[in-house]
């Protein structure tokens, strides 16, 4: 717009306030004197245009498939392809989760993603005392390669990716996964899929660590450097705001400690000597999709932008495949209620919504039943139908990046944008991620977004359907997930079994060489795959690790 | 109104890291005038035993996402009793199905608040229910 325009548009503007909006003002004041987001972000009545420029477009938005990606990675955006639909499972022994694969491939799934119990996510075989009670609760048990040679029965790891849930033990999960194709025959250049391996997020928000935080960056290093290497399809860390929202930031804490994070493992890799181009385009993100419609949308548009500007004139990578941010996204499993749960299809479906008109590359959709327990077969196929309804039902796919250009949109993804950037200057304030975890600043800031939206709850600043308005007491009607109930002595047999038929002395010499390898500064995976390969369990891997490491103990904060 | 300030233990039992609910809580009792000790995470039954009885409380609030609530709280109760803390106020919070909590009641559990329970229900049930040793 010229000087001109501005001011006939600025007079305008007055013009309708003193006129049309003042006396509707006065025939009816708005609901709310404050209007906010799930993040408390306060939200003007009306976005009008600030500014357009061609040469602003260009440098902001931009054209899909093109720096800075803002409208998306793709040039044609969802016309080309749809996104991966990604149910996220996993309970109880290999078996059972083998079946539910089964039938979501049946049920037209295009991808596996695979979740892992307690003590799998810490290390712990079945049968330690540290498990007692948490077997197959959250995900599957997987305590060697047997284990993995179950759960991946039949399945076609050649054609779908496999996205495996683990952070703490990933390379070791990551070994078994990638010795069951060894043994099965299929090239490791063909498989392709991601491990979350994403441990910073872990000390901020899921608490799901182990060792120190330096240990730990090492083995994810090692992870990167291996799969640079030997798997060009797999994305080696799936650098993750999910759990850190979950915990309860808001949007743009999400954001910013995610993109944190993720500038971090650059910066490790680049220190092990490996070159950005080489790696950077097999680093993947993944998001939470809450309830506020827009300001979700405007957080993958920012994220995108922030990724390419960090990628390429921080890092200095040349190859657009390094500066393009390829995100997973889940819809917010916090935002679900226990109390009428059918009412969880609406707010899955919103969410889900939102996570596609901001462009994500795959997208697990929640049950309604996933704030009473595990997910039924029922509540996980409605949860699938969500997103074939959208895909092939709303035509929001039809165009690429259609909420491009809506005032509102473009100005919160500038407002997201300049918050991450103001973190980043405080987390290097601290002395960098590292320094600022052992300080407790994330987890603070975490803490004080959870207990200010619980707050709003409390004294009804936020409504939330069925928990403070609209409740009902009629009695829940959903049918529950029933797990194998022997499926515990299914599991320690197997494991028993392993332990006995294996050469020990072979498994003993391998956990030497791991020990050794750790102990030095030797890539460690090439030594945990040949020790899962003589099917040495995932806890003499971990204790042998635990040892050399130590274990870490935060501060805790309220 | 109880004559001194109500001593609140808020433990994480189990391996779950799930701990927005247990802090959101503990703050929430902290801001309702009680004294609250929160024990970090993966804390075994013994080790929440030895911090309730280091800390002298009148209520141990327990707060379990990863669905060994069955295995673990009944333990914790259990030992609890035998440390000659009988009178000590227990409820818990988290994903904990409908079936699960008359058993947990039966244990010992005094009540379990669910995903969606107002922090203020929270602190009436405390205040209305414990007592002093």
């Amino acid at each position: 717009m010229s000087n001109n325009d501005i001011s006939r548009f600025e007079k305008s503007k007055q013009e309708w306030e003193e006129t049309t909006l003042k006396k509707t003002l006065s025939a009816r004041p708005e609901r709310a004197e404050k209007f906010i987001t799930t993040s408390s972000r306060p939200i003007e009545r009306l976005y009008t245009p600030k500014s357009f420029s061609p040469d602003e477009y260009l440098e902001k938005e931009g054209f899909p498939g093109q720096y800075p990606y803002t409208r998306g990675v793709h040039a044609t955006g969802y016309r080309g392809k749809l996104w991966t639909m990604r149910m996220f499972a996993g309970f109880g022994t290999a078996e059972e989760t083998n079946r539910r694969f089964k039938y979501l491939l049946e049920q037209g799934q295009t991808g596996l993603s695979i979740a892992f119990d307690m003590p799998t996510l810490y290390g712990y075989d079945t049968d330690a005392p540290q498990a007692l009670g948490e077997f197959g609760k959250c995900g599957v048990a997987i305590s060697s390669m047997r284990d993995m040679e179950v759960l991946l029965d039949g399945l076609p790891l050649d054609q779908v990716s496999t996205s495996m849930t683990i952070n703490s033990p990933a390379a070791v999960i990551w070994a078994m996964f990638i010795a069951v194709a060894d043994k099965r025959g299929i090239p490791r250049k063909k498989l392709a899929g991601t491990i979350q391996n994403d441990i910073l997020k872990e000390y901020i928000a899921q608490k799901e660590y182990i060792f120190p935080p330096k240990p730990s960056m090492r083995l994810v290093t090692d992870t990167i450097e291996f799969g640079t290497e030997h798997l060009p399809l797999w994305n080696t860390i799936s650098i993750s705001g999910y759990h850190i929202r979950e915990a309860g930031s808001t949007a743009a804490q999400e954001l910013a400690f995610t993109l944190g994070d993720g500038i971090e493992y650059v910066k490790w890799a680049i220190e092990r000597g490996l070159d950005v181009d080489a790696f950077a385009p097999r680093l993947s993100f993944f998001f939470n999709a809450h309830n506020d419609f827009f300001e979700e949308i405007a957080k993958y548009r920012a994220a995108r932008r922030i990724w390419a500007k960090v990628m390429r004139e921080q890092f200095g990578a040349k190859n657009p495949r390094s500066w393009l941010m390829r995100f997973h996204t889940q819809t917010a499993g916090a935002s679900l209620t226990a109390q009428q749960p059918e009412n969880n299809i609406a707010r899955v479906a919103i969410q889900a919504l939102a996570a596609v008109l901001g462009g994500t590359q795959s997208l697990h959709t929640n049950s309604m039943d996933e704030a009473l327990a595990l997910p039924s077969e029922m509540a996980v196929r409605v949860a699938l139908r969500t997103q074939q309804i959208i895909a092939h039902e709303s035509g929001v796919a039809n165009t690429v990046d259609p909420l491009g250009g809506s005032y509102f949109v473009e100005q919160l993804t500038d407002e997201m944008e300049a918050e991450a950037w103001d973190y980043f200057e405080k987390v290097e304030a601290l002395g960098g991620v590292l320094p600022a975890i052992e300080a407790g600043f994330f987890q603070q800031e975490i803490a004080d977004a959870a207990y200010r939206y619980q707050h709003e709850i409390d004294t009804r600043q936020r409504i939330v359907v069925g928990i403070n308005e609209y409740t009902s007491d009629e009695a829940l009607q959903i049918p529950i997930l029933e797990m194998d109930p022997q499926g515990y002595e299914v599991q320690v047999a197997r494991l028993n079994e392993v332990r006995r038929t294996r050469d020990n002395r072979a498994v003993k010499s391998r956990l030497a060489d791991l020990r050794a390898a750790a102990k030095g500064n030797k890539n460690t995976m090439p030594v945990i795959l040949d020790a899962v390969k003589e099917y040495a369990t995932l806890q003499e891997i971990m204790d042998v690790l635990r040892d050399v490491f130590g274990e870490y103990q935060e501060q805790a904060i309220i | 109104m109880p004559e001194r300030k109500i001593r609140v233990l808020v433990a994480k039992p189990g391996l779950d890291g799930h701990d927005r609910g247990a802090k959101v809580v503990a703050r929430a009792l902290r801001d309702a005038g009680m004294e609250v000790i929160y024990t970090g995470l993966r804390q075994t039954p013994e080790m929440i035993v030895e911090s309730a009885l280091q800390e002298d409380v009148d209520v141990v609030g327990l707060s379990i996402l990863s669905g060994a609530h069955m295995a673990l709280l009944p333990v914790i109760a259990q030992k609890l009793k035998e440390a000659d803390m009988a009178h000590v106020l227990i409820v818990a919070g988290g994903i904990i199905p409908d079936e699960d909590i008359e058993k947990l009641k039966n244990a010992g559990i005094s009540a379990v608040f669910n995903p969606g329970t107002p922090t203020q229900e929270i602190v009436n049930f405390i205040n209305t229910h414990v007592t002093f040793d």
